[in-house]
């Protein structure tokens, strides 16, 4: 136990100073454990209550585990719901593609290989970042039916793929500015032309970005509203959103489907979040300009 | 401008976006503008002139006002709530503690779910049903004997708004977390130590050293937090419905061109949003780009 020993006190008047120390540590970490405790309720409550049978609406045992495990919640909220998620998947997907491959082509340009003004049209870019979707979504939907574009996802996968434009050009502008330009230099000096540069310099050094961006584009297209409700007339081509929303704004449902509909609505992003949580941060970081 | 064949090939690939971000951005707001200025009051379309007619209804429409005092309450309590938790978990980790990655990644989870699904377990949280349809936060206090606590959340008369906040704060603290993180980690740790070779108490550290380092952070937080905030519409949705009493300008909208089919009003609405949020974006914008060249 030598090794663990205590070190010898030089001056007495340090001890109070670190048993202070320890005091201001429990206190942070005790702080610390609240906040993940808050931050978890939610979670809690709609686990336990999707587990519950529909008749377990006792006020008393709202915040019980359920007396009857069971899985009806969860069958129910799945049968409404299995549909909408399939439009979902529909829709992100080529969606989130789409956008990278945009995201990084607009970026390579905007940071690698820029033509006079080209600030200036990443400032322009920038703008469309910040817009209230509200503000372009009547005429959007007028659009759409004035030139007949065809219904459904569709739609929504070409306005995602539009207004994401601005938020990947940034991740990407973003990323490609830390490659250095001797790299560029050198694929110029090999007589290399722009889409040589990209292919074999800049695209195989993309990868972080990539992920960055899909999750980015994931996230916010599985997760959006507002396109939604605005653009998709037909409730069978609703993504899950607005299924779940409809779903649970019925007064006949009751809790434990509600509960097990928001899970399945959220398993997607959850588990992306999971998985690649690291990087997650990292394109809030740098979407820092975006909410 | 010397070498077009160098750069000619760049501008190329580009201009489809540049034309998409024209058209589909600034053309459609325009269209929008143009929509509000027109007779286009129901279900037929019209596109004739009408004037500021349908921002004079709006001026005139008592659910307009409330809509305005609506998001100004909200507003309030999201900035403050979240600036607040956020900082505040920031500071609990900056300096290091274990399991710091445990940590940030729980509290940062809640931007992974959508509104609509936060909204459904929220509103179980915060339901003012009494007796034995309540649930949630009401419970738990009588539970704790503290039932005086008890409210009618969103549905309160006064500070109802405020409760419709307390989702939105669960939601993005974490985003403000992370963003003061790393301002924390900004700062020089020679200045906090020649800050404290000078004498200075850990306290004064904070207060002279750390914390003006922070400002430019709070700026960017409070911008992105304000524009989430003036164009909320489906946290509300979810929890409140269609009702009067959590009614947003955005929810409004929403209802003029679904129920009333009112597209001039609705687009009106649009408008306004657009302009309130350029307030507070385009001198941030200029700002941002100008720190970013001086760099």
């Amino acid at each position: 136990m030598t090794s663990r020993a205590e070190p010898i006190p030089i001056a007495a008047a340090k001890r109070p100073r670190r048993s202070h120390r320890t005091e201001a540590r429990i206190t942070k970490y005790a702080l610390l454990a609240v906040f993940v405790v808050i931050v978890l309720m939610p979670v809690y409550v709609l686990l336990v209550t999707s587990f519950k049978g529909a008749a377990e609406t006792d006020p008393s045992q709202a915040w019980a585990l359920p007396q009857n495990w069971t899985l009806a919640g969860w069958r129910t909220a799945w049968h409404d719901l299995s549909p909408a998620l399939g439009n979902s998947f529909k829709l992100v997907i080529p969606a989130t593609v789409l956008s990278c491959v945009l995201g990084s082509l607009n970026g390579f340009v905007l940071s690698k290989w820029k033509f006079p003004g080209a600030d200036f049209v990443f400032t322009i870019m920038l703008f469309g970042l910040f817009i209230p979707y509200q503000a372009v979504m009547i005429p959007l939907a007028q659009l759409f039916s004035d030139i007949h574009f065809p219904e459904g996802i569709p739609r929504l996968i070409f306005a995602h793929v539009v207004y994401g434009i601005p938020i990947t050009a940034l991740i990407f502008r973003n990323y490609y500015a830390t490659i250095p330009d001797e790299l560029m230099e050198a694929a110029r000096m090999d007589r290399a032309g722009m889409f040589r540069t990209y292919w074999s310099v800049v695209l195989p050094l993309s990868m972080p970005a990539f992920v960055v961006a899909a999750i980015w584009q994931f996230t916010s297209i599985w997760n959006d509203f507002l396109f939604a409700v605005f653009l998709i007339v037909d409730p069978a081509k609703w993504p899950v959103t607005v299924a779940l929303n409809n779903e649970a704004g019925s007064l006949v449902t009751t809790y434990n489907v509600q509960m097990a509909g928001a899970l399945l609505a959220s398993l997607p992003t959850l588990i992306v979040y999971i998985l690649l949580g690291r990087y997650f941060m990292r394109g809030l970081l740098a979407g820092a300009l975006k909410g | 401008m010397r070498n077009v064949r160098r750069w000619g090939p760049g501008l190329l690939l580009v201009s489809p976006s540049i034309i998409l971000i024209l058209v589909f951005v600034f053309g459609l707001i325009g269209w929008n503008a143009k929509v509000s200025l027109s007779d286009w009051r129901t279900s037929v379309h019209s596109t004739g002139w009408a004037g500021l007619a349908a921002y004079r209804d709006l001026n005139a429409d008592p659910a307009w006002s409330e809509d305005l005092h609506h998001i100004l309450l909200f507003t309030a309590t999201f900035i403050v709530g979240a600036l607040f938790v956020g900082l505040t978990l920031a500071f609990l980790l900056e300096k290091g503690v274990r399991g710091e990655g445990f940590f940030r990644s729980i509290y940062l989870f809640p931007m992974a779910v959508s509104f609509i699904a936060a909204g459904v377990v929220w509103r179980w949280l915060m339901n003012p049903a009494p007796g034995d349809r309540s649930t949630g936060l009401n419970v738990i206090f009588e539970k704790l004997h503290v039932g005086f606590l008890g409210n009618e959340w969103y549905l309160g008369q006064n500070w109802g708004m405020s409760a419709m906040a307390l989702p939105a704060i669960w939601a993005l603290s974490g985003y403000i977390m992370a963003l003061y993180l790393a301002g924390f980690r900004g700062v020089p740790e020679e200045l906090r130590e020649a800050a404290r070779m000078d004498g200075a108490s850990e306290f004064r550290v904070y207060r002279h050293v750390v914390f003006p380092y922070l400002r430019p952070v709070t700026l960017s937080a409070v911008i992105i937090l304000g524009h989430i905030s003036i164009k909320v519409f489906d946290l509300i949705v979810a929890i409140g419905g269609k009702q009067l009493i959590t009614q947003t300008p955005a929810v409004y909208m929403w209802i003029l061109i679904y129920d009333a089919q009112d597209y001039a009003k609705g687009a009106a609405i649009a408008t306004l949003l657009l302009l309130g949020i350029s307030v507070l974006i385009i001198p941030y914008l200029i700002f941002t780009v100008r720190s970013e060249r001086r760099a």
